[in-house]
């Protein structure tokens, strides 16, 4: 018999398997295509931008504002001793406060004396609002309400509460998608900010729950590194920006090679509370030395 | 035409919903996987193709938001779509067993297959952590919200057929 056969009237119907194979054959050309270039990935972006983002910019808003109502009225006893304990804080920072703007003005005269610049505060930066999250429980990347019209591209970092929270791997019309630190699949090029070793933190699922991230590959031959050492970006990663900080180790173990340490790392971010973003307009590539 | 658009509607929606709404109201960091519920369930109530087509669709809008390649996600709803669509021989709407079934054995093996392309091949072997602490879960919610959603859907179903009917039975 054909393949093809022919119904009553003039309609031709293909019969489901070679449909389920040609279908097949267009998922696996995609996948190869779409492996190492972009090609496709920009008509679905720009369409599918257009006819889910608005819907889930809607729902995130009105989700948004009736979370922060019940948080409120759970909060209002526990901020009412914690301004408490706030206003006496601020009386000791702002003391604190005013050594460090003295330190500073130090500061600024040794760095224009050195010529360097101060790095972290100059970039150019945009915020952006997280509107969804993966929809499969593998990874943990989420889409921002900003893209390529607001002068988004692939790789631009993106960090909140002054720490790092990842990369942005897509990006379309109106959303970009911000594949997080702590997904299964990132690999961090980091260093210790006090002694500048390098070390690699990447993201696993495993621990996704216990709240911390592994890193590995730290030599520190001469054992200066601490638990509760600040970890930064690199200045040899290609993509990520030098000097974010991105945690604080948490523990600190010898590799059986007796060579290298591992261990865990306490982000700076907190992933799970996470409704803002600011996104660092500067690409890594851009700056020239 | 009339099943066309509402089907995609429901496709956006629970997509919207999955990764908005629930991400809101996931348990311990799991959320249900609502498009496993529609693609198997139009699979086992309108047969292998609609089954197939619709777990694409699906597929395809996982795979522009949050897949790091394209087609990755489609091959699989897909193929679950299309074998769901295999059992519409043995479905009779009043049965409430063979779906809950056949929608938690498609998305423990859609749990299976993803852990073992995307985790295994990167040298995770722990199996026990990922299968209770992901799968299972995952799983079970979603059988959580099938219960609710399911008799939405084969309501909309079944009015969408008697409509079908109706009109086909004008032309004759």
């Amino acid at each position: 018999m054909s393949p093809i056969i022919k119904k009553r009237g003039d309609n031709f119907t293909l019969p489901s398997k070679y449909l389920l194979f040609i279908l097949t054959f267009i998922c696996v050309i995609m996948m190869l295509v779409t492996f190492g270039t972009n090609v496709f990935n920009r008509p679905f972006n720009r369409v599918l931008g257009y006819a889910v983002v608005p819907f889930q910019q809607g729902i995130s808003k009105v989700g948004g504002w009736i979370s922060h109502r019940s948080e409120e009225l759970v909060q209002i006893r526990t901020l009412l001793d914690e301004n408490a304990a706030l206003k006496e804080q601020v009386a000791a920072l702002t003391e604190e406060n005013t050594l460090l703007q003295q330190d500073k003005y130090e500061l600024n005269k040794l760095r224009a004396l050195m010529e360097l610049d101060d790095q972290y505060g100059e970039y150019e930066k945009i915020g952006a609002r997280i509107i969804s999250r993966d929809s499969s429980n593998w990874y943990s990347s989420f889409i921002i309400d900003k893209g390529s019209n607001d002068g988004l591209a692939d790789d631009m970092n993106v960090i909140a509460e002054g720490g790092l929270v990842g990369r942005i791997t897509s990006v379309g019309p109106n959303w970009s998608r911000v594949t997080s630190i702590i997904d299964d699949t990132s690999n961090v090029s980091a260093m210790t900010l006090a002694t500048e070793d390098n070390l690699i933190v990447s993201g696993d699922l495993q621990l996704m729950t216990d709240g911390v991230i592994s890193f590995s590959k730290l030599v520190d031959s001469k054992n200066q590194v601490a638990e509760g050492d600040k970890i930064v970006t690199s200045n040899i990663s290609d993509k990520y920006l030098p000097n974010i900080l991105i945690g604080y180790i948490h523990t600190i173990n010898r590799d059986a090679n007796n060579l290298t340490n591992s261990g865990y790392i306490t982000p700076a971010v907190d992933f799970e509370h996470l409704g803002e973003v600011l996104v660092i307009l500067d690409l890594k590539q851009q700056i020239k030395e | 035409m009339l099943r066309k658009i509402v089907v995609m509607v429901f496709v956006f929606a629970c997509f919207i919903l999955q990764s908005s709404v629930f991400g809101n109201l996931a348990f311990n960091g799991i959320i249900p996987n609502l498009m496993i519920i529609l693609t198997s369930s139009f699979g086992f109530m309108r047969g292998e193709e609609e089954g197939m087509i619709i777990g694409f669709i699906c597929g395809l809008l996982c795979d522009v938001f949050f897949g790091s390649i394209l087609g990755f996600y489609a091959l699989i709803y897909m193929y679950i779509g299309f074998l769901n669509g295999k059992f519409s021989m043995i479905f009779y709407p009043e049965d409430i067993k063979l779906p809950l079934a056949l929608i938690i054995v498609s998305d423990i093996s859609y749990g299976v297959i993803c852990y073992c392309l995307m985790f295994l091949l990167r040298g995770r072997f722990n199996f026990p952590y990922y299968f209770t602490g992901v799968i299972l879960p995952e799983s079970l919610y979603t059988i959580l919200v099938t219960m609710f959603l399911y008799p939405l859907i084969l309501k909309v179903n079944q009015l969408l057929e008697t409509k079908e009917k109706r009109s086909a039975q004008k032309f004759v």
